[in-house]
């Protein structure tokens, strides 16, 4: 009696679990856990591009790839890095106030979600390395890929060692502290 | 016009114009701001070798590849029509500080010394690009996130897991190049 009470129990759990595996694995890591529940075909994607595009002109003309604003960053030799990241900060955060506020919708009618993020140890562990590697390339990932884009091919090399870093992680990842 | 766009940008436009990035996102489809995922993506679809942190359907992100192959495309047209012909300007002490090792070309946003395929064949370039990018590869991930994912779009969204990232991030970059980057420099 009472074991056929568990598994009635587990059973209808573990299946839960394992319906919602994709969104649980990717809520843990990523930040792109949000998924339009709208169908579209595949080049309404090219709208996310455009953005791409407005932060890549950014990115070159305002010299945050710059390996010199990054090195007088760390030096405290330079305010500009902190006034931009400062700005985006400010303006991003009265947005996502107003989108709350106001409950705006996206361009397709959906709620806007926002989803809290779960503290862990691979905040410290991980950010002291990601900073590590920020003030020797002197580029976070972003960047990498605009610098690719002003001709400076040889960045291919610290992309492809980036992938390679973020595999890397990925087959310890149940042995790291988190 | 063009005179005026081809010169560096204040801090506070493309402040601005990168905080507006994470409304845009969000209103044009639910997308939270975020870079470095697509590294992980790349693994999923290229090589996820039976590894769960692997195992998701991927192709629901293919929007975070379209935002990157844009960032290429805007830096390329940045690069090829508005392009500051001058030098770029660098800190004094900075300036100075470089010429010890032997980094004098400032005609690039990034030192020709450092960066090039030359560079990459000799042990200061091999730690810095290989080493360099391995470094945030695996720690964007570790932490969850990067620049993009947790300085901007966390605190923008008052998450203090990413506020502890960010901290890090400043923390980690303040070491390597204060006191351990002058050693490789040296190399």
């Amino acid at each position: 009696m009472k074991e056929n009470n568990t598994v009635k129990i587990e059973a209808p759990l573990l299946s839960e679990v394992e319906d919602n595996v994709d969104f649980e694995v990717r809520s843990l890591d990523t930040m792109c856990v949000n998924e339009s529940h709208q169908q579209h075909p595949w080049w309404y994607n090219f709208k996310y591009m455009v953005v791409g595009i407005v932060f890549g002109i950014v990115f070159v003309k305002a010299e945050i790839i710059s390996w010199f604003r990054i090195q007088e960053m760390f030096r405290l030799q330079s305010f500009h890095m902190y006034g931009v990241i400062g700005t985006a900060v400010v303006v991003g955060a009265i947005s996502v106030w107003l989108i709350k506020r106001f409950n705006i919708k996206t361009i397709y009618g959906e709620k806007i979600e926002f989803h809290p993020k779960k503290f862990s140890k691979g905040q410290i562990y991980g950010g002291l390395l990601f900073g590590l590697g920020w003030g020797l390339t002197g580029a976070c990932p972003g960047p990498l890929f605009a610098q690719i884009g002003t001709g400076i091919l040889v960045i291919g090399v610290v992309v492809l060692s980036a992938i390679a870093g973020t595999w890397t992680y990925g087959y310890f990842r149940e042995k790291l502290p988190h | 016009m063009t005179e005026f766009l081809k010169q560096p940008w204040p801090w506070y436009v493309a402040g601005t114009i990168i905080g507006l990035i994470v409304p845009a996102l969000l209103i044009l489809g639910n997308k939270h701001f975020g870079i470095s995922a697509n590294l992980r993506h790349t693994c999923a679809a290229c090589f996820p070798a039976g590894i769960n942190f692997f195992k998701y359907d991927w192709k629901k992100e293919i929007w975070n590849f379209f935002f990157v192959a844009g960032i290429f495309a805007g830096a390329f047209f940045a690069a090829q029509l508005l392009a500051n012909p001058a030098p770029v300007q660098v800190h004094p002490e900075l300036v100075k500080e470089l010429e010890q090792y032997g980094i004098k070309d400032r005609s690039n946003m990034m030192p020709a010394e450092l960066f090039s395929l030359k560079s990459l064949f000799s042990v200061r370039g091999l730690i810095m690009l290989i080493g360099g990018g391995f470094l945030v590869g695996f720690g964007s991930r570790y932490a969850g996130g990067c620049t993009s994912g947790h300085s901007i779009m966390g605190l923008s969204n008052m998450q203090w897991p990413s506020l502890v990232a960010t901290i890090m991030f400043m923390a980690g970059g303040f070491l390597m190049v204060n006191l351990i980057l002058p050693h490789i420099l040296r190399l």
